[in-house]
């Protein structure tokens, strides 16, 4: 089993296991990868870095695709 | 952004079944092999978090790839293409590929159809779930329930309930006549009738209805999904509560690649046109697995090791595998047959349902566009960062529009100083 | 009996404001398009108004039709944002060239701000350090221009009983109409060409030199971010020169992406992405604008803008073909002078004196600078 880390995500410290997709951890969490155009919370959705639903912001770069990227000690991740 | 450069005998582009299987079988006799990928760990979609056989068999192939000294970029993408070479971007940079031959092993997307309120936190495709559940997701105590067309609906069910999920539903929106057609025709592929009742055996307690249909998904207080609503062809709806909606309408290919670099594709736009070979109408370019045919794992394995030996110089070793191979591209087409999505079949829209995720665009903003490009240039669908994958699919199957005929650079979204490093794709006065 | 009044080959940006100036001084329009109205070269570009000073004809046509493009200001699917645009100098020579064009745009009446080097930081935090100065154009902005087009034909159609033909291809003009490729033949007392790269098809004898550009756009960028629309001064020089060519010029998008251009090939009509060029004009890019490095782009494509060899567009009747009028090579700026354009043309149409001298955008000059050739 791995190891749990703790990540950021809107400032808020969460432990997750390591490794594990920032994108599950996302939908494991209940937490919203990023707010529409029309102003609608989304999730992770296709899971494969096509839909672009799971676009977070991980330490400074913008547009990153959470279910492309594993979850490490010490990420920052912004949704908004 | 740093763009290094690397030179190879063989560059394969996937590291699923099909891209392991060609570079085991291209390294084994002797070429330099590349083999890239998207995601951090080899398998792509199938492998790991699955039956303990693909773990095994994976495991066994990557040591033995490392062995032979044989190249995984991992968590890197291509973006563009010219002849022998490629430009890919990763987290930690760019890389210039310069290889001989080219084998595209890029695997499968789902077709995801709209419904009402399939926008809402919590909603999933469900190949997309079984990567989340393969990366370590846990699901203890919550209630799932999936649905749309496919066998990758049973198999993401039984990823979910090892994960400890309750699975509700497994709804199937095609008609059982047809499902029992298929499951008729499954004793030709013993393989696979095997793994069927191995998969529904796994999934006995679940309840696995044919004939229903997508109709309504809802949200709790929270704004999460709480509630899906499933229709029969007589309009009679059930209600399940959950707490993941997985969703998925069946396989496409992943073309762009290929029709970059101008591979021919298809007339039904099931995959690249290969010879039995996995030749291309590429000279030197390859195609093997889903990108070839919707097919699975078995496929993707013997058209891997057919096109890696190909590519390798050994054509008259693949003597052996050509009559397996046609077997599985036989099952391919009986795969399409029985789930291709048709589109009385499929979930109904209504004017408010979001088609176009990316930029908000809802059904009834397309009422007077006639064509995909229409809809592009006058109404923003398609237009955002997915650049229609997600909804052309949908509206290929809705309007019988030609969605997917775009070849494009960059491939993915990419960062601009990753696409300064274009200018290495001609060869001579690169800076 | 003719098939209309007037025959407007093409449904741009420029021949659907043609077709729709025309329709609703009751004329009766028939709009011939091989594609989708707001399609083709006028789906390229940027969108961009810009007053473009090189020349004082173009520049009293831009300002004539920049003024028209202010109906459009409330327009949502014109997207019309009001930008500006700002033009900015890396040294002292283009500083010089800056002082120029405020000149210029002053004494056709055109209000500029002049921005000292630090002024540009504070205005446009996300360009390099150490430009050294800027002229802010506030009342250029940026539309999109395949809406606008294709809503000007359909005003045409439903309120003044304008038809359109799509697709349609022409073959030929005729004395009084048009051939098509099917056989088919359609008449009227004036046609008028305004197809863009085409035009040159149906009139060889009219000298055209396409100019290919790219554009990419990215995707919603917070992190990079522009109030303005930001051209290099030295755009001019790539507008006008010889070779292949690229300077900065990136556009804020009302929707958060930035539009980034801008590059010509003189001579290539081809719709083929060039590595080579997208990779200048991307560096180019980013070395004004270092913010734009981890701006992720969406898409590149590709766009010809028709040119005429002195620079100024055609604008009128066609001598060598009794009831032909052009309307084209407006190169970059197409959608800044199709309203100004469709208002001269359709005056003349009407025998009615123009509102701005015309003569300089007489197509018969080309017969003119054919013989000097």
């Amino acid at each position: 089993m791995s190891a749990m880390i703790t990540l950021h995500i809107d400032g808020t410290p969460y432990r997750v296991p390591e490794g594990q997709s920032l994108a599950a951890a996302l939908i494991a969490l209940q937490l919203p990868s990023r707010v529409s155009v029309g102003g609608t919370p989304r999730t992770p959705f296709c899971g494969m870095g096509v839909c672009g639903e799971c676009r977070v912001t991980v330490g400074d770069e913008p547009g990153v695709l959470a279910c492309l990227t594993a979850c490490r000690h010490g990420l920052s991740v912004r949704t908004r | 952004m740093s763009c290094s450069h690397l030179e190879t005998d063989i560059a394969v582009i996937g590291a699923g079944p099909a891209g392991i299987a060609a570079a085991l079988a291209a390294s084994e006799r002797g070429a330099r092999v590349a083999m890239i990928d998207m995601m951090d760990e080899a398998g792509g979609r199938v492998w790991a978090g699955g039956p303990a056989h693909g773990g095994t068999r994976r495991a066994h192939a990557m040591a033995t790839l490392e062995g032979r000294g044989v190249l995984h970029l991992r968590g890197v993408r291509a973006i563009a293409g010219a002849p022998q070479r490629l430009l890919l971007e990763g987290a930690a940079g760019a890389h210039l590929v310069q290889h001989g031959r080219l084998i595209l092993a890029t695997g499968a997307r789902e077709l995801q159809l709209p419904f009402p309120g399939w926008t809402l936190p919590g909603v999933v495709a469900a190949g997309g779930l079984q990567l989340m559940l393969k990366s370590g997701l846990r699901l203890e105590g919550r209630r799932v329930v999936v649905a749309g067309t496919g066998p990758l609906l049973l198999a993401a069910a039984n990823t979910a309930r090892q994960a400890g999920a309750r699975v509700d539903c497994i709804a199937e929106q095609a008609p059982r006549e047809r499902l029992l057609h298929f499951a008729l025709q499954l004793p030709r592929f013993p393989d696979r009738l095997l793994q069927a009742v191995q998969l529904r055996a796994a999934l006995l307690r679940t309840p696995y209805r044919a004939g229903l249909r997508l109709q309504q998904a809802e949200a709790g207080e929270g704004g999460w999904v709480c509630r899906v609503t499933l229709a029969d062809a007589q309009g009679r709806t059930q209600h399940h509560d959950c707490d993941l909606l997985a969703i998925g309408h069946s396989l496409l290919p992943e073309l762009q690649l290929a029709a970059l670099l101008g591979c021919r594709l298809r007339d039904d736009g099931q995959g690249v046109t290969t010879d039995a070979f996995g030749a291309t109408s590429v000279p030197g370019l390859y195609a093997a697995g889903e990108a070839a045919g919707v097919g699975g794992q078995r496929k993707a394995w013997i058209e891997g090791r057919i096109a890696g030996l190909a590519a390798a110089g050994r054509l008259d070793e693949t003597e052996a595998l050509l009559p397996q191979a046609d077997k599985e591209r036989r099952y391919a087409a009986l795969l399409q047959q029985a789930f291709a999505p048709r589109r009385e079949e499929s979930p109904a829209l209504t004017p408010e349902t979001i088609v176009c995720r990316c930029e908000d665009v809802p059904l009834w903003q397309l009422a007077d566009c006639a064509s995909w490009r229409e809809a592009r240039l006058q109404q923003r669908c398609g237009m955002g960062h997915c650049q229609g994958r997600l909804c052309g699919g949908a509206l290929a199957l809705h309007r019988g529009w030609r969605t997917g005929a775009d070849t494009r650079i960059p491939i993915v979204p990419t960062r601009l100083d990753t696409f300064i490093h274009l200018a290495q794709l001609t060869p001579g006065d690169s800076p | 009996m003719a098939s209309a009044d007037v025959i407007v080959i093409g449904a741009g940006i420029v021949g659907a404001a043609i077709a729709a100036a025309a329709a609703r001084e009751g004329l009766r329009v028939l709009v011939l398009s091989d594609g989708l109205p707001g399609d083709g070269v006028t789906a390229a570009g940027m969108g961009h108004l810009v007053v473009l000073d090189d020349d004082p004809a173009e520049l009293a046509l831009c300002k004539l039709s920049m003024a028209l493009w202010r109906a459009f200001e409330h327009q949502p699917r014109a997207q019309y944002h009001r930008c500006g645009t700002l033009w900015i100098a890396r040294d002292d020579a283009e500083r010089e060239l800056l002082r120029h064009k405020q000149a210029r745009l002053a004494s056709a009446g055109i209000g500029t701000q002049w921005l000292s080097g630090s002024e540009v930081e504070s205005a446009e935090p996300a360009l390099r350090l150490g430009l050294a100065a800027g002229l802010c154009v506030g009342s250029d902005a940026a539309v999109y221009a395949p809406a606008v087009a294709a809503d000007l034909v359909a005003q045409a159609c439903e309120q003044h009983g304008a038809r359109l033909l799509m697709p349609c291809r022409v073959r030929a003009l005729r004395p009084g109409g048009v051939l098509l490729d099917d056989g088919g033949t359609l008449d009227a007392g004036a046609v008028v060409v305004a197809a863009g790269p085409q035009t040159g098809q149906l009139i060889p004898q009219l000298p055209l030199i396409p100019r290919k550009g790219h554009l990419v756009i990215t995707d919603r960028a917070p992190q990079a971010r522009l109030s303005h629309q930001v051209v290099e001064v030295g755009y001019g020089a790539s507008a006008h020169g010889g070779g292949d060519s690229v300077a900065f010029n990136v556009q804020p998008r009302p929707t958060g992406q930035l539009l980034i251009g801008s590059c010509r090939q003189p001579g290539r009509a081809d719709a083929a992405l060039d590595p080579q060029m997208l990779a200048r004009m991307c560096s180019r890019a980013m070395d004004f604008m270092p913010a734009l490095a981890s701006a992720r782009l969406l898409r590149a494509w590709t766009g010809v803008r028709p040119g005429a060899p002195d620079g100024r567009p055609y604008i009128g009747r066609w001598p060598a073909l009794s009831g032909t009028w052009v309307a084209a090579g407006h190169e970059g700026i197409g959608v800044t002078t199709a309203l100004g354009t469709a208002r001269l043309l359709v005056d003349q149409l009407l025998g009615r004196p123009t509102v701005m001298d015309a003569a300089p955008f007489d197509p018969a000059r080309a017969v003119r600078m054919a013989a000097a050739a």
